[in-house]
């Protein structure tokens, strides 16, 4: 026991006191420079019921699902014909250099080729095509195509790592017993590699729900997600209380989905 | 079963995909003009950041102290726990698997969020030591759970064994626990590094006027727009990322 309490200690202080911090916040009034008045008061919640942030908290979920289906429908065949191959070691290393990278320079790369001063641009100017410039970025697809390009590594590694694992001799008897390629895809790999495929994901899809970074630097004024209003309430609005009301509803929308997801998906091994 | 050309060829463009931006942001950090437009070969913007960014630097030596006090702290919090609950008999263990799960589930933004809040609320100034508090909490339970799948690859008997040829529990813990645990401890040790010196959203939320890291410094270089400076620093920490990534490869297997 005594070797754990640093640890559970740190964290208590650190992450559990200030999570319980912000969920009370949520529920006070608010004073006009920052900070809060201690008493009740449902302001922060009603702000949330605006017509505005329910089309910022339906454009964070539908942007999100449609990064993560893409991110983890790529990564499946990718981590499979990795696990398989037999320049894994060379494969695996090209996809985890990615994962090491530093995000805002990955973010950075996507400025650099498809924004209003980036290398299309300026080559389709040079070439005479476009005067001014075709504006690839600060919209929802922007969003999605950076959130793939940040995450796909992230979804990659879980899946190799499950498909690795497996025993190819499942695949021989499934094969020798009639079934096709596409069944046994779907009916013997899909169930055998259920915690990757949940894992990856989870890595995916809790990310993109929080995303701040990405909005902020290659969405639009159309393209702004939860995390974005979170840091402008928390800094520009200076309203501390519903800044604490989105964060709450936040972790709570993903510590729901998750709880029902992976409980959902056990039912379905053990079926 | 053998994968099928269609894995294949979705692999290769996933790769394209991946190295195209990085390759065009990397050559386009030699080049000679400040528009992206190549005109020919130079290291004009290396010398840039080398004699003339004293503020990159500034954030760069930042990045490293926070990031070499955090991850002290959290390996060593972080492998005393891994040792902690693999050994221990005590109740209330689920209880810490919870919460070292939870910051692994919870957006960044919301541990950022809820820090500042906390420490605007127990009245401590926004500095270097807050974005220092923040590292050590989130690379925490990377550096318990990577300890701690180290020593699950060992039977426990190999501790009773210990006892049993008359070990005292300090014996124990120095001769047998923590030398096995060595590689995991140096995985997780590097493993906090990475998450440190990487951190934006977390540390953008925890740092005070004058406690600038390098990714806040980046991150407010690209709000101005593109510059060959950016382009020069991003070669630069992508030939670090590939020296981490090759010597982290057969650590990976502890985080996953």
């Amino acid at each position: 026991m005594k070797y754990v309490s640093g640890y559970t200690l740190w964290l208590v202080i650190f992450f559990v006191i200030p999570l319980i911090i912000i969920l009370s916040f949520s529920f006070l009034e608010k004073t006009p420079y920052g900070g809060v008045n201690f008493s009740f008061s449902l302001e922060g919640y009603k702000s949330l019921l605006t017509i505005g942030y329910l089309k910022v908290f339906w454009r964070t979920v539908w942007i999100s699902i449609i990064s993560t289906l893409i991110t983890v429908l790529l990564a499946l065949p990718a981590a499979y014909y990795i696990a398989k191959s037999k320049f894994k070691n060379l494969l695996l290393i090209l996809v985890v250099i990615p994962f090491w990278t530093n995000s805002l320079i990955r973010i950075y790369a996507w400025i650099f080729v498809l924004g209003n001063n980036g290398i299309i641009n300026q080559f389709l100017r040079f070439i005479g095509l476009i005067d001014s410039h075709i504006q690839f970025l600060y919209n929802p697809w922007a969003v999605i195509l950076v959130l793939v390009y940040t995450y796909l590594p992230y979804a990659i590694i879980p899946l190799y790592a499950s498909i690795e694992r497996l025993d190819n001799s499942i695949f021989e008897a499934a094969l020798d017993l009639g079934c096709s390629k596409r069944k046994a895809f779907f009916k013997v790999l899909i169930p055998n590699i259920k915690t990757g495929l949940i894992t990856s994901i989870i890595f995916v899809l809790i990310p993109a729900m929080g995303s701040y970074a990405i909005p902020d630097l290659v969405g639009g004024v159309n393209s702004k997600m939860i995390g974005n209003e979170i840091a402008r309430q928390l800094t520009t609005a200076k309203n501390w209380p519903a800044a604490s009301a989105i964060s709450s509803v936040l972790t709570l929308i993903t510590l729901l989905g998750v709880i029902l997801f992976v409980r959902n998906s056990k039912k379905e091994v053990l079926n | 079963m053998n994968p099928g050309k269609f894995s294949r060829l979705i692999t290769f463009l996933i790769l394209i995909f991946f190295y195209i931006p990085i390759a065009v942001v990397v050559l386009f950090s030699f080049n000679a003009s400040k528009s992206p437009v190549w005109v020919g070969f130079s290291l004009l913007w290396y010398k840039e950041l080398f004699t003339n960014s004293y503020s990159i630097w500034k954030a760069f030596w930042n990045s490293i102290i926070v990031a070499i006090s955090a991850s002290f702290v959290a390996t060593a919090l972080g492998a005393f726990g891994a040792i902690g609950l693999y050994w221990g008999k005590f109740k209330g263990k689920d209880y810490i698997w919870i919460i070292s799960y939870l910051p692994l589930i919870i957006p960044d933004i919301i541990i950022g969020v809820s820090l500042l809040i906390f420490f605007v609320f127990i009245k401590l100034r926004l500095s270097l030591f807050t974005i220092f508090i923040a590292h050590v909490t989130f690379s925490l339970p990377y550096a318990l759970m990577i300890v701690f799948s180290r020593l699950q690859d060992f039977e426990y008997s190999i501790i009773e064994a210990a006892y049993d040829l008359g070990a005292t529990e300090e014996i124990a813990l120095f001769k047998v626990i923590i030398p096995i645990s060595f590689p995991g401890i140096l995985a997780a040790f590097f493993m906090s590094l990475t998450l440190s010196i990487d951190d934006f959203v977390i540390t953008f939320f925890v740092a005070g006027p004058g406690s600038t890291t390098l990714p806040l410094k980046i991150y407010s270089m690209i709000r101005f727009g593109i510059s060959p400076t950016i382009n020069a620093i991003s070669t630069l920490m992508l030939a670090g990322t590939i020296v981490i990534s090759v010597f982290m490869r057969k650590y990976l297997k502890y985080i996953f």
